[in-house]
């Protein structure tokens, strides 16, 4: 029973599959986390849901151009982006019934691309693949894509993180401020597509939203801080991710030849991260600001 | 396109629109979206189990789709999008991942649960999906004016001694079997727009409760008569075209929500600095604990 | 609607006595007495929080009471459910609702009803009369959502009306109402009480839109009451007492504003406006 646990480290790190896997699962942890953060905090977590879900239509799209799935689901989730920034997605009722109407229309494309794509191209899997996410059989020359636009993520966030925070805060004051808020917006979105599709490569389309707001949101209930609810958003994110990646590798061994994925693996530790979080907030008190944006005397201490 | 081997689909499909237009009816007057979006999420391992275990496949979706029933019960309990209960159904869809890849099932195969199959409904399954669709109407017409009361008006309905928590389950209970039911047909994430947009493009043509009921009915036979018949010419999948002709009958026959006027494209232009943050609707986003 | 032929009571049809409610451990209503016959109009007043709403929800028998009783036409409270309308106080139709105005009210009467609908006829009767009563013919098949403010409120009041209560409890009815509705449902309320004999019990931050018809007045603070006609209890010593402070009372052409006391001289109590005429008989609306 114990062999199931010992790890062979060794070929654990060799594996050209792992090191990807890695790679790129790190970097969409590290996007996910902190743009979940500005999500959760804006009250935007449906919109993020349906990005995820409509960026499976470029998915496919790439299987049937033969183009590399990044540009295909990037390109989809940042249409969607900008189709939902002209549209301005307030939240009347009467727009959730039409965004789940286009998420319909938008899967239904999917389907429809899929079927294109197995029936005249010989890339079979490719429902799993694009759906579920294919962290393991991820090309090698895609991680230094990947890393450099996460850097690039990264860095926007960390200059933009002041306005960013004040927007979700209070758009008005942000406003007087002299921020130029429409435009940050419409950075955050594309951002969001940029997270969406690189996490529909790790986990899928349809699991994105897990990677986006599981760790976001443990981290919003145990930090008392916005930085502390960042950092901790992304050791979360990572350490679902690794362990994730960590699990399914191993389960190889387990089942004797079939390994669980990987997308299974990281949204299930989402998962518990996010009930643990509950329940230590239950026990031992949780942050002051979970049930709003967070007061602009917080943003006046570190900024 | 009548052939014989087309025959179960036909009446599958048109049992099932029965059900999809009376249920949707009220799905849309509640405004349920997230359990309208949730169930079948939650409905489809039990799918994928049914392929691994080899039991029958409405019994898998059915059982998983009423486990759904019992969270978004719990989901309105905590709080309208509690985060708990997305992440939950995210896991629920891992957990349908997992089980197909066990199954070893061909991509074909795999295909079809999430996206659903014309020829979904085998023989034997034809005479359970037209008995259950039949329930489900009938039980729908025979609660139609509490369930009515309830759903437009629920302080009202408390006053008129109306079991509020009795509707909600009865509610929930006959979505989840509508929802359970068609998911081989349509797939996944299409029993929305199934539930949805007849029901919403009929109670935008009539203000009378009665007839936007059946009209509600009539447009979800038309969709599904239509998506099958252009699927079977095209040989394209059937969720694509029940996706894409339900937005258009929603767009069309209800219009305002998706396209904005020319001057609310201005109004909008110099209002969208506003736009994003009045997201404190009750079914905008999630909130760790709100 | 009840007609005169409708023998009078002997016994009131409301009566409260000694009421206490206790909600999260707070005491929101206190020894609180209350008559009503029939053919009255009684006023609740009282500030957020002072108990006006727990008050309504007990007489529905939605709220457990802790001490004293209500009695419903000589009956418990839960029993006489068919006795009581009720006008909830925000209602807001979604616009795209398939409901019109009649529809809403044919449901008061047929809400309850699992089954087919048999016996449409007996509804329609009632139906018609209960939009006569608040003047809502014209908008009947105009569907409820699109209908003004003022508008839906009637639908709701005719809903409450269509199956003959005796007792009709409006929940602030004209909190966001501007002038001219204000007025306008005011003198529904009147004729309600004036020609079908209806008890209607109306809660209001403020009691001056109300005084045309005001019969009776109940003025909360704090969970405590002050009942009697409006002349018995605007008076600066019974609320003063009420409120535990002193206050001044200001009457000027027919309407009260109550102030607290300017604080020069402690405790002093002054008589309300003596420059004033003496309080004039209520005008009939």
């Amino acid at each position: 029973m114990l062999q199931a646990l010992a790890v062979d480290w060794s070929a654990f790190f060799a594996d050209s599959a792992v090191q990807t896997a890695l790679v790129i699962g790190v970097c969409a942890a590290l996007i996910n986390a902190s743009l979940g953060v500005f999500t959760l905090l804006r009250g935007h977590a449906f919109a993020g849901h349906a990005l995820g879900d409509i960026s499976s239509a470029g998915g496919a799209a790439s299987f049937l151009l033969g183009i590399s799935a990044l540009w295909g689901f990037l390109g989809m989730a940042w249409a969607a982006a900008l189709a939902m920034a002209w549209l301005g997605l307030r939240e009347a009722r009467e727009r959730d019934l039409a965004t789940g109407i286009v998420l319909g229309a938008g899967l239904g494309l999917t389907a429809l691309l899929l079927y294109l794509a197995m029936t005249t191209t010989s890339a079979s899997g490719s429902t799993v693949t694009v759906l579920f996410g294919s962290l393991f059989a991820l090309p090698p020359s895609l991680a230094p894509v990947v890393l450099l636009l996460t850097f690039g993520t990264l860095c926007v966030i960390v200059l933009g993180y002041r306005p960013l925070l004040l927007i979700a805060a209070d758009a008005d004051l942000a406003r007087a401020r002299g921020i130029p808020v429409a435009l940050l917006e419409l950075v955050y979105l594309l951002l969001l597509g940029l997270a969406a599709a690189i996490s529909a490569m790790t986990v899928g389309a349809i699991l994105a939203t897990a990677l986006l707001l599981g760790p976001a949101g443990a981290a919003l209930q145990l930090a008392t801080r916005p930085v502390w609810a960042f950092l901790l958003a992304a050791l979360l994110a990572v350490l679902a991710v690794v362990l994730g990646i960590l699990l399914s590798w191993q389960s190889y061994y387990w089942f004797s030849g079939t390994s669980w994925p990987v997308s299974f693996f990281i949204v299930l530790l989402t998962l518990l991260e996010y009930l643990g979080a509950g329940l230590w907030t239950a026990f031992w008190g949780g942050s002051t600001w979970t049930t709003a944006a967070p007061p602009p005397s917080a943003c006046a201490e570190d900024c | 396109m009548f052939a014989n081997y087309m025959l179960p689909t036909w009446i599958a499909a048109s049992f099932l629109a029965l059900a999809a237009g009376a249920i949707g009816y009220f799905t849309v007057i509640r405004r349920s979206v997230f359990a309208a979006h949730a169930l079948p999420l939650s409905a489809f391992p039990g799918g994928a189990a049914a392929v691994l275990t080899g039991i029958d496949p409405m019994i898998g979706l059915l059982g998983f789709a009423f486990l759904g029933v019992v969270f978004v019960q719990q989901s309105s309990r905590l709080g309208p999008k509690d985060l708990a209960i997305g992440l939950l159904l995210s896991s629920f869809l891992a957990l349908g991942a997992l089980l197909l890849s066990l199954t070893g099932a061909y991509a074909p195969a795999v295909y079809a649960l999430l996206f659903g199959e014309v020829l979904g409904i085998p023989h034997r399954e034809l005479l359970p999906t037209a008995a259950v669709s039949l329930l489900v109407l009938a039980v729908t017409v025979l609660s139609f004016r509490p369930l009515l009361l309830q759903s437009a008006a629920a302080d009202l309905a408390t006053i008129c001694g109306i079991n509020r928590a009795g509707m909600e389950w009865l509610f929930l209970g006959l979505l989840a079997i509508v929802t359970a039911t068609a998911l081989p047909v349509v797939g996944t994430p299409l029993g929305f727009t199934l539930l949805v947009a007849p029901a919403a493009a009929a109670q935008r043509l009539s203000a009378h409760p009665a007839r936007a009921f059946l009209i509600s009915i009539a447009l979800a036979e038309l969709l599904v008569w239509s998506a099958i018949a252009l699927s079977y010419w095209s040989n394209w999948p059937l969720g694509f075209f029940v996706g894409t002709l339900g937005a258009v009958l929603f767009v069309v026959l209800r219009g305002g929500g998706l396209l904005p006027s020319p001057s609310g494209i201005r109004a909008r232009l110099s209002r969208r600095e506003t736009s994003w943050h009045h997201g404190a609707g009750p079914n905008s986003g999630t909130r760790p604990d709100g | 609607m009840p007609s005169s032929s409708t023998p009078a009571p002997t016994e009131p049809l409301l009566q409260i006595e000694n009421l206490g409610v206790r909600l999260g451990g707070r005491q929101v209503l206190e020894g609180l007495d209350l008559r009503l016959e029939s053919g009255v109009l009684c006023g609740l007043i009282g500030e957020n929080g002072a108990g006006k709403t727990t008050l309504l929800r007990s007489i529905l028998g939605l709220q457990r009471i802790a001490s004293g009783t209500i009695r419903l036409a000589g009956g418990s409270v839960g029993k006489a459910r068919d006795l009581v309308g009720y006008v909830p106080q925000k209602i807001a139709f979604d616009p795209q609702l398939p409901l019109r105005t009649r529809d809403l009210v044919e449901l008061g009467l047929s809400g309850r009803h699992f089954g087919l609908p048999w016996r449409r006829r007996r509804y329609q009767a009632a139906t018609k009369a209960a939009l006569a009563a608040v003047g809502a013919e014209h908008f009947a098949d105009q569907r409820l959502g699109r209908l003004s403010g003022g508008q839906q409120q009637r639908a709701v009041i005719a809903h409450a009306l269509v199956r003959e209560p005796r007792l009709l409890l409006l929940d602030e009815p004209l909190a966001n109402l501007d002038f001219r509705s204000t007025t306008s449902l005011v003198q529904l309320l009147g004729t309600l009480v004036r020609e079908h004999g209806l008890t209607v019990l109306v809660t209001a931050h403020d009691m001056n839109p109300l005084l045309p018809v005001l019969d009776r007045l109940v003025y909360l603070v704090g969970g405590r009451a002050a009942t009697g006609t409006v002349d018995e209890v605007v008076r600066p010593d019974v609320l003063s007492g009420l409120y535990g402070y002193p206050v001044t009372v200001l009457r000027h052409h027919g309407r009260f504003l109550v102030l607290p006391d300017a604080p020069d001289g402690p405790g002093e109590m002054r008589h309300a406006g003596t420059e004033l005429p003496p309080p004039s008989p209520r005008e009939e609306a």
